[in-house]
Order: structure tokens, then C-alpha cells, then sequence
């Protein structure tokens, strides 16, 4: 190339040294190797499963589910075991989606926090379990904590019906009647009506700069139309007790110890990353700004939700983001302590028993690609409502 | 107070002005100091009773952790130390991945201290050499008696899975990142799916689809080693997220650079190479250095496709009936994580440091 003979765009450049032609080989080599190993792929497959296709996920299952949101039994089809473990997984992933960011912000905020002492301890907290790998915090939780319980009969008894012990936590089930229908559309009444009543009193402290305190009318609307429906139609809410019955208990909800483990390890791992993102976010909005609003007048109250948050905010919802999809990823570690989520009743036993590897490993994947899609665009979307606007 | 700085007040150090300045400014600062001291004194002191004070240091099997208020059963992990390091490897070939290993350590040490000269040297040794000599020695040939993978474990294992996977995804990471910013479409499209496409994924059904799929890539009648196979998922999975890491350096780097680069003649791979990665990679290195650690804890996973690695193997041990007490999981655990934490922290620490380093570089 620093051959001064050929210089750059001369006419004498032969076609071998032009840029366009070394493209269009490189792109050639690279869609024929592509090609190649998808052939490979095909041929395999067309070879070794001559039956092959997505026709086995209407054959029935044969194994049992501990636990299913949706009816399921030994009878049900590989696509409702698909439901199941997608369900379970959602479930997992939520839960430690709401707990990670409310323990990751208390912890981020307190890495900051004034108090010595507090700051060192949610520092330590951070640097201790963020470099632990998570799957032996799960296998700590689920193995070494509660599968260590005593069992049903010596069970812990914290409060009044619910009962702790190594099969899990029993706790009184509520179980609506068909009127209960209208106590939830009267509560869904009151959460619009609470909404509304905010936007009018923003609208009119924008125009006349008269407050209005939304807290207690809202905070009754949300309340009172549920409480009434509900006393007009007799309380149609019951509750299932646990009840000790030989050697286990029957009745109410057990939320099973693999689900717990995997709550508490996902959330209290997850927390250390969104912690630091917090951490990052608040220390990134410069000094002068909580010195503005100080000056304006606003209180510390107010600085923090009307000038701080909002500029944080804008720094911790892309890293938040990637740890929410991290941590719907990672709950396919669920496979390790058998809870039933997607991977471990899907890829795993459904593989197992079916033989059918490429198609259930590729609806897997699939399933956690568009999991993944949506949770972006999701909080894409938020991330663009709360971006900066510009003029 | 520039102008006059002799007139600076000496600071000295006042222990109850700092503590009333520090924890008790406020009454809601000194119930928080309260809460604090009592969630440490909570976790420490159990903590630290059970795992030093009533410990079992001696012993040889479950037996000697059962007594009344025993602490932590550190004899299942001294009487399992050899595979817990070396899994099944064969006892009389232990020096082989202790010399693996040392050779590492020297490199790395090389490498990270300053002041130590001919760093580029070292590092092309350490990327290219010392894979094939770690190789050799580990799975034997050339007069050395051959250790099957599948006698690996432990340690040893989780060292393997982790060097060749930091090792593979850079290069790998560094290519795909290039070719998410190159101009030709097919480069670019096929860089995009490829990187979306693992990071979509989680690691698990990766491994699985490499127990599982890999052979069908693979031509007929050849059979890949299954730890071989569990690397090239490792990885695979880790160039991806490598390749977005660079992909920010690469955009840190100005765009005047790319332009002088061009205008003095140089062509892709020229300019590249010698001027935009350079600057792109150093400016990468503390996010280069968190994927390691994540690379690091990740190689667990394999104990889920039926490795046993460090962690796989402190599992397996205690279901052990030979070991089986209330305290075994609790002192496996803790070892592992103490091990873990070890190797993470230091990894954490050197990034830190080299942030610094890089910003002390960057405000001048």
C-alpha cells in the first residue's frame, strides 16, 4: 500500500488492489462459509431425524410439574409443558425484577449515603456478592439454607398460619367467589380515577399555581370503591388455611423452596450491578445543579425528586435495562436446582424424552430472543419518554 | 486560600468529631449508624464463630463435624483438596497443571506490574505459545502420558474453561466488533445477527446446544472432544458481549484519528491496527477486565452439561454420605465463594486501577 508506485485512485491501480473488489470477495467468502454451515446443519438433520418437525408438541408429557399457573397434569402436551416452563420463568423473572431494583436502590443510594458506616456497608455488600458467581449463590440458598429446614412436622410457625420448613412456605390461600369480579373492576375504577385526579391537579397548579394535595383523595379512590363493592357483595374473598395432615400440610399456597432460592439469589446478585448503576447515575449529575435548586429555594426533598432523580434517571435506565435481561437470562440457572422453568422442563426433560434437540433447543432460544426483544423495546421506549429533550 | 497557604489549618485527626460528624449528624443518622452496627454485629459474629472459633480443623470423615455446636467441617475440604484442585487428573501427573499454571501466573504477573520490560513480547508469547505449551502439557503427547479431558476437574477445570474462553473471545470480540462498523453490508449485517443473537441467549441454553448440536455441525464421523465442544460454546457466547465492549472503545476513539489515518495512506487493516485499536482498546480495558470476571464466574455453568468443575465438585462432594453433616454444604460453599471471590476481586481491583491510570493519562 505505501508503494509509491501505485499511488491511491491512480488509473494504473490493478482491479485485484481495488477497494470494491476486495469487498465484494470478502462478502462472497463470508455468505458461502455461512452457507456452508447451515447446509452442514440441514443435512444432519434431514438425515438423522427423518420424522423431524414441530408435530411433537402435541404429544402428551407423561411427567408432573411442581408448579403450574396454568392447569396442567401427567396427561397434558409437550406445548402446554412449553406454557408452563415460559410461565414459571416469567414468574421468576418479575419477581426478581421488582425485588433487584428496590434492594439496588436502596443499596446504590446508601453506597452514598452521608452515614460512614452505611456507605462502607452497602459497599461491602456490593463487593462481596458481585463476585461470587451466581449459581453457587443459588445452590447456598436452595441447598445449604432451605433444604436444611426441619421438616413439616417440626416447622417453623412465624406468624399466626404460616408455616416455614423444607418443603417450602405455606401460607393461606385466597380464594375468590365469581362476585369478586366487581371488587376488582371497582378497584381498576378507583386506580383511573386516582390517575385523573393527578393530571387535573397538575393541569391546574400549571395554570393558577394553586396546589392541591393529591395524596389522600387518591389514595382513597384506590381504596374505599373496592372496600363498598366488596361489603355490598358480602365479602366474596376466602382463605384456604395450611393445616398439618400426617407428615405434610394440606391446604393453602406453598410457594416451593426452589422458587425462593432462586428469587432471593437472582435478586440479591442482580441488586449489586443495579446498585453501582445507581451509584454511577446520581454521583453523574453535576454538583451545581443540587446547588441551583438549593438556591431556588427547593427543599432537600424536593431537589432529590425534582432535580436529581429526574437527571439520574436518565444515566441508570440503560444499564438497568441490561440487567433486567440479564436477569431473565440468568433465571434459566433454575435448571441446576430443578425448579420448572423454561429451560428445565423444555430443553431439559422435553429433550430428553422426545429426542427432538433441534427443534426444542431452537424454540428455547427463540423464546428468550423475543423475551429479550420486548424487554428492550419496552424499556426503550420509557428511556425515550424520560430522555432529554433538546431543542 | 491559594494565595496564602501557609495560613492552611493543620488537620488533625479528632476521633469524636469524626464520629459526630460521621455517623451521628442527625438523630435519623444516628438511628441508621444503630441499625448498621446491630446488621453487622448479625452477620459478622455467627459468621465468624462458625467458621473459626467452633470449627473442626481435623478429621477424617463426617464423624468428627457432628459434636454438639460444631462450627464449619474444614477436614472434608483438606481431605478433598487434591480433587478439588485437579478433579480426577492422575495423581503422579499433578506437576503438570501446577506448571501450567505457574507459567500463567508469570505471565500475568509480567504483564500487570509496571516497570517490567518487553510487555508486547510477553503478551504475543502468552496469546500464541502459551496455549499450544499449556495444551501439551495438560492433555499429554510428546513422551508425556495422556490425561483424557474427561479426567479434568476442579480448579484445573475451571482455569481451562476460563483462560481459553478469555483468551478465544477477545480476537474473537475484537473481529466482530470491526465488522459491526465495516462499510460492506453482508460484514455487517451477519456481525449484527451474530452478536444479538448470543447476547439474546442465556449461557445455559448455549452449553446445552453445544452437548446437543455441535456435532451436527460438525462433518460426519467426526466426533469432537465434549470439552472442546463446552470452549468453543464459552467462547462463542463471550465474543459477542467482547465485541460490544470494543465496539464502545472503538467509538470513544475521535474520528479525526480514522481521517489522519487515511490521509497518510494507510489502508483498513494498517489504520487499524496501528492507530484506532490501540487507542480503542485502552480505552476498553476496565469494561475488557468486567467481562473477564463475568467470563470467570460463568465457567460454573459448566457443572449444569455434567462437569465438574470447582464448584461442580464441592456439589457432588456433599451429597457424599462419607462426608454428610449439617455444616458440609455451608463449608463447601464458603470455600468455593471464598475462591471465587479471590480470583474476581483482584481482576475487580487491577480494573480499578487502571481506570485511574487511563484518567490520570486522559486530564493532563
Amino acid at each position: 500500500m505505501t508503494d509509491a508506485a501505485v499511488s491511491p485512485g491512480s488509473a494504473k491501480t490493478p482491479w485485484w488492489r481495488s477497494r470494491r473488489v476486495r469487498g465484494l470477495i470478502v462478502q462472497a467468502v463470508l455468505l458461502a462459509a455461512i452457507a456452508f454451515a447451515l447446509a452442514g446443519l440441514v443435512r444432519h438433520v434431514m438425515s438423522e431425524q427423518g420424522a423431524s418437525g414441530f408435530s411433537f408438541l402435541n404429544t402428551t408429557a407423561g411427567f408432573d410439574i411442581i408448579q403450574h399457573l396454568v392447569p396442567y397434569s401427567e396427561t397434558s402436551t409437550y406445548g402446554r409443558v412449553l406454557l408452563v416452563g415460559l410461565l414459571n420463568t416469567l414468574l421468576v423473572a418479575v419477581l426478581g425484577i421488582v425485588f433487584a431494583t428496590i434492594l439496588g436502590f436502596a443499596i446504590g443510594i446508601g453506597q452514598l449515603s452521608s452515614n460512614w458506616l452505611v456507605a462502607k456497608l452497602c459497599v461491602s455488600y456490593v463487593e462481596l456478592l458481585r463476585n461470587v458467581p451466581l449459581l453457587l449463590q443459588i445452590f447456598f440458598w436452595y441447598f445449604a439454607v432451605l433444604r436444611a429446614l426441619p421438616g413439616p412436622r417440626e416447622s417453623f410457625n412465624p406468624i399466626a398460619d404460616v408455616f416455614i420448613n423444607n418443603r417450602g412456605v405455606y401460607v393461606p390461600r385466597p380464594e375468590a367467589a365469581p362476585e369478586f369480579v366487581w371488587v376488582g373492576a371497582a378497584f381498576l375504577v378507583g386506580v383511573v380515577g386516582a390517575f385523573w385526579l393527578r393530571g387535573w391537579a397538575r393541569d391546574r397548579r400549571e395554570l393558577t399555581g394553586q396546589r392541591f394535595n393529591t395524596l389522600p383523595a387518591a389514595s382513597a379512590l384506590v381504596v374505599l370503591p373496592p372496600l363498598l363493592v366488596g361489603a355490598l357483595t358480602g365479602f366474596p374473598l376466602s382463605f384456604s388455611f395450611p393445616e398439618l395432615e400426617g407428615f405434610n400440610f394440606v391446604g393453602g399456597l406453598v410457594i416451593i423452596p426452589e422458587l425462593i432460592a432462586l428469587v432471593v439469589a437472582l435478586s440479591a446478585y442482580t441488586a449489586t450491578y443495579i446498585a453501582e448503576a445507581v451509584r454511577a447515575g446520581i454521583s453523574g449529575v453535576a454538583g451545581g445543579q443540587r446547588e441551583a435548586a438549593l438556591a431556588l429555594g427547593l427543599t432537600r426533598g424536593q431537589m432529590l425528586r425534582l432535580v436529581v432523580v429526574p437527571q439520574a434517571m436518565r444515566q441508570i435506565v440503560p444499564p438497568l435495562t441490561s440487567q433486567y435481561l440479564n436477569l431473565t437470562k440468568n433465571s434459566s440457572l433454575a435448571v441446576a436446582i430443578a425448579y420448572p422453568d423454561l429451560v428445565s422442563i423444555f430443553a431439559g426433560t422435553t429433550l430428553n424424552q422426545s429426542g427432538h434437540e433441534v427443534e426444542v433447543i431452537a424454540i428455547t432460544m427463540g423464546v428468550y430472543l423475543s423475551l429479550s426483544l420486548i424487554t428492550s423495546a419496552l424499556m426503550n421506549w420509557y428511556n425515550a419518554r424520560i430522555a432529554l429533550t433538546e431543542r | 486560600m491559594a494565595m496564602f497557604p501557609e495560613a492552611r489549618p493543620v488537620e488533625r485527626f479528632r476521633p469524636l468529631e469524626w464520629l459526630r460528624e460521621n455517623l451521628f449528624s442527625s438523630p435519623l443518622n444516628g438511628a441508621l449508624t444503630i441499625v448498621a452496627l446491630v446488621i453487622i454485629y448479625w452477620l459478622v459474629v455467627p459468621t465468624v464463630q462458625w467458621a473459626i472459633v467452633n470449627a473442626v480443623w481435623t478429621g477424617g470423615s463426617r464423624e468428627a463435624c457432628l459434636g454438639e455446636g460444631a462450627g464449619a467441617c474444614w477436614p472434608f475440604i483438606t481431605n478433598r483438596i487434591g480433587l478439588i484442585l485437579y478433579g480426577f487428573y492422575d495423581d503422579g501427573e499433578r506437576w503438570r497443571p501446577i506448571l501450567t499454571f505457574a507459567l500463567l501466573v508469570a505471565g500475568i504477573l509480567w504483564l500487570t506490574l509496571p516497570r517490567l520490560p518487553r510487555k508486547m513480547l510477553v503478551a504475543v508469547l502468552m496469546v500464541t505459545i502459551y496455549p499450544v505449551v499449556a495444551y501439551c502439557l495438560l492433555t499429554g503427547g510428546l513422551g508425556l502420558g495422556v490425561v483424557p479431558t474427561s479426567r479434568w476437574g476442579g480448579l484445573l477445570l475451571t482455569m481451562v474453561v476460563a483462560v481459553t474462553g478469555i483468551l478465544l473471545s477477545l480476537p474473537l470480540g475484537i473481529l466482530l466488533a470491526l465488522g459491526r462498523r465495516s462499510d460492506l453490508p453482508v460484514v455487517r449485517i451477519a456481525s449484527v445477527i451474530f452478536i444479538e443473537f448470543w447476547r439474546g441467549v442465556p449461557l445455559v441454553t448455549v452449553l446445552f446446544m453445544a452437548s446437543y448440536m455441535l456435532p451436527l455441525f460438525a462433518p460426519q464421523g467426526v466426533t469432537v472432544d465434549k470439552l472442546l465442544r463446552a470452549l468453543i460454546a464459552v467462547a462463542l457466547f463471550n465474543s459477542a458481549y467482547m465485541a460490544e465492549v470494543v465496539r464502545g472503545g472503538l467509538q470513544a476513539v475521535a474520528k479525526g484519528q480514522q481521517e489522519a489515518a487515511t490521509a497518510l495512506g494507510l489502508g483498513y487493516w494498517q489504520s487499524n491496527t496501528l492507530i484506532i485499536l490501540p487507542q480503542a482498546l485502552r480505552l476498553a480495558i476496565p469494561n475488557i477486565v468486567s467481562t473477564f470476571i463475568g467470563i470467570f464466574k460463568d465457567t460454573t455453568l459448566v457443572s449444569i452439561i455434567g462437569f465438574f468443575d470447582l464448584l461442580g465438585i464441592i456439589q457432588s462432594g456433599t451429597s457424599d454420605s462419607h462426608w454428610a453433616s449439617p455444616s458440609t454444604a455451608f463449608t463447601g460453599y464458603l470455600f468455593a465463594a471464598a475462591v471465587f471471590w479471590v480470583f474476581c476481586f483482584s481482576m475487580s481491583r487491577y480494573s480499578r486501577h487502571m481506570e485511574r491510570v487511563l484518567n490520570a493519562g486522559e486530564r493532563r
